[in-house]
């Protein structure tokens, strides 16, 4: 029995192997390595500078910023779409553009955005004139929130469509206003889904780096912008491995701390 | 505040969309009784529970507690508790935290809170059990904590849907006698609703039988049960044997092709009835000293009696619970007085039913005087 099973193991962990585990073990050996390859730990020396503590400093508020506003934007979204009719195909054109290329989506908003884009026409027509929006901190984190927003959006959906709606009438009915009743008790029981849905935001938006430069214009530089570069541009893998481990290594520790194991208590 | 009725219905309408769930219902509800709301499922009881509760408004009429008319008045402003039927509790809270819920939403005092909900606890049995968590709690304890979660804020009305229905039989039973017991410690309104005629007749002062979104009858649990207005309401309270019949005049009856003896009058002669008799009233004896005789069909042992059935020469089936054994195939007779006959017209309300029934308590001359139709 467990023999056939141990079988169906290996595509998986073939894969898990030569795709997960070997690029890491690569990319920890290669941050101990300087462009010339010699052996040093200088790496993590310049990552405790100024510029790279800059970086890392902007890409956890940028990511915060994601995050906090993808939050107030899903969870009301992910309220009304548990008390509306057709659920399923309202649900359905949320997900809808996830599936769309990443690429595509940023190409349409540059132009959405750009200066003779529909939205400064919009603003022509109304008299405010033509706006510099692209590559501003403000299309940057509109447009990252737009494409996380979807996996916000379904967990706390998933939450609220788990609570149990006679806890609701318990609450009103025990003297609750309707307020009272989503502090004390809604929240806190959708407050799983609310966890997983900022993991599945937060993470992914600490290493942004294709956006940072269509639509923020290289205007924000994050630590995801600066591997890229480092890779690719000043060819220092050393330095971009180095990062990548320090950003492996946050990324653990946010979802140790964000662990799903009390989230789950939480949701009946 | 002295005045006995506490929540009043007016022609009280619901419709969601085009169905109407419940139809001008009236009733009125007095302070400090048990009441319970019985009726099949989709009969309207749990939607009069939900708009005392608050938790949906009529479409028509008004609802009117001590006097006022509360009809968008909502939940939280309400002097009413419910206790739901899963129980509600909050899974994120403990036992102390669940029952101490309405009291902190009021802003109580943390010692006063602890006190109550303490003493609330004692009062279900539950003392001791403050920090456990909901989900180490059996069936019949989360049963108590709700309980003690609604009247810690010692609301005017306690309403409990179906608060019994998920237990086993064992533990309903005794919960019966236990809320019984809470009510009258307690001197608060019950409005007790559940599909189980037994739980009805055991706990309540008063029944209300509901179906189809109307009230069919309300009295006393022996009431109903000795005099049900229609075939609905015998059907449903008991088991009954109900036959088409014809009331020749006052206190003679004509079914299975025999005329008998009843007390019932009131009626126009010759009218056509359905007669009612209970299968615990039926008597078998030898068939020439029964006032029926039937073949007997069928038999089941049911523990405190048995339940045969069998049929007469019209071809009526007849019920009997009875402690003695019977052999099928056998013809036995059925004894029966003339008190256990109940004739119920058709088509009756409840007003003309409670006067025509009033009248049997008077002599023979004012009944005859009686109105007739």
């Amino acid at each position: 029995m467990t023999r056939t099973r141990n079988l169906y193991l290996i595509p998986y962990a073939a894969w898990m192997l030569l795709f997960v585990a070997t690029p890491i073990v690569l990319i920890v050996y290669n941050s101990f390595f300087d462009v010339e390859g010699h052996f040093t730990l200088g790496n993590f020396q310049k990552f405790l500078t100024p510029v790279y503590l800059r970086m890392t400093f902007n890409s956890f508020w940028y990511a915060l910023l994601i995050t906090a506003f993808s939050l107030l934007v899903a969870y009301p979204t992910a309220y009304w779409l548990t008390r509306t009719k057709h659920k399923q195909l309202w649900l359905l054109l949320v997900i809808v553009p996830s599936w769309i290329n990443l690429l595509l989506k940023a190409y349409a908003f540059i132009g959405l955005f750009g200066t003779y884009g529909f939205v400064n026409s919009v603003f022509e027509m109304v008299g405010i004139g033509t706006q510099q929006i692209l590559f501003t901190d403000f299309s940057f984190v509109f447009v990252s929130v737009y494409i996380f927003i979807p996996f916000m959006i379904l967990p706390i959906y998933n939450a609220i469509e788990e609570l149990n709606p006679s806890l609701v009438y318990a609450s009103r009915d025990l003297g609750a206003s309707p307020w009272m009743t989503f502090r004390r008790v809604v929240f806190p029981l959708t407050l799983g889904g609310v966890k997983a849905g900022c993991q599945a935001v937060f993470i992914p938006a600490l290493s942004l780096f294709m956006i940072t430069r269509l639509i923020a214009g290289n205007r924000v530089v994050t630590l995801g912008t600066a591997i890229e570069q480092h890779f690719l541009v000043t060819q220092d893998w050393g330095m971009g491995s180095a990062i990548a481990v320090l950003l492996i290594i946050v990324m653990a520790v946010i979802m140790l701390m964000t662990g799903n194991r009390g989230a789950r208590n939480t949701i009946r | 505040m002295t005045e006995k009725t506490i929540i009043r219905f007016e022609n009280v309408t619901k419709k969601y969309d085009q169905d109407t769930v419940l139809n001008k219902v009236s009733f009125e509800i007095e302070r400090g009784k048990f009441y319970t709301l019985l009726g099949p499922s989709g009969c309207g009881k749990t939607t009069i529970l939900r708009l005392i509760a608050g938790f949906i408004e009529p479409t028509e009429g008004n609802i009117y507690f001590n006097g006022k008319v509360i009809n968008n008045v909502p939940a939280d402003k309400r002097q009413v508790n419910t206790v739901f039927q899963d129980y509600a509790l909050f899974p994120h809270l403990n036992v102390f935290e669940n029952v101490a819920f309405g009291l902190r939403i009021k802003k109580m005092k943390k010692a006063d809170i602890a006190e109550k909900v303490k003493e609330a606890l004692r009062f279900v049995n539950l003392a001791g059990y403050e920090e456990r968590e909901i989900s180490e709690m059996s069936g019949g304890q989360r049963q108590r904590v709700a309980i003690a979660r609604a009247i810690v804020n010692e609301p005017e009305i306690l309403l409990l849907d179906e608060p019994l229905s998920a237990l086993d039989l064992k533990l309903r039973t005794e919960m019966q006698y236990e809320l019984r017991e809470l009510q009258r410690r307690l001197g608060i309104t019950f409005i007790f609703v559940t599909h189980d005629q037994e739980e009805a007749l055991a706990m309540s002062d008063e029944i209300f039988v509901l179906n189809e979104g109307e009230i069919q009858q309300s009295g006393t649990p022996i009431d109903i049960y000795d005099e049900p207005i229609n075939r609905f309401v015998a059907d449903f309270i008991g088991e009954s044997n109900i036959v088409p019949g014809r009331m020749i005049r006052d206190f003679l009856a004509e079914f299975a092709g025999q005329q008998f003896e009843c007390v019932d009058r009131g009626f126009s002669p010759n009218e056509t009835v359905e007669i009612i008799i209970r299968p615990e009233d039926l008597e078998m004896t030898e068939p020439e000293q029964g006032n029926l005789v039937i073949k007997i069909d069928s038999q089941l042992f049911r523990g405190v009696h048995y339940e045969i059935s069998g049929y007469d020469q019209a071809g009526n089936e007849w019920l009997v619970h009875s402690t003695k054994r019977a052999a099928v195939g056998d013809s036995v007779g059925l004894r029966f007085d003339p008190e256990a006959i109940h004739v119920m017209r058709f088509g009756e309300t409840e007003e003309e039913f409670d006067r025509r029934l009033e009248g049997y308590g008077q002599n023979g001359t004012a009944a005859a005087e009686g109105e007739r139709q």
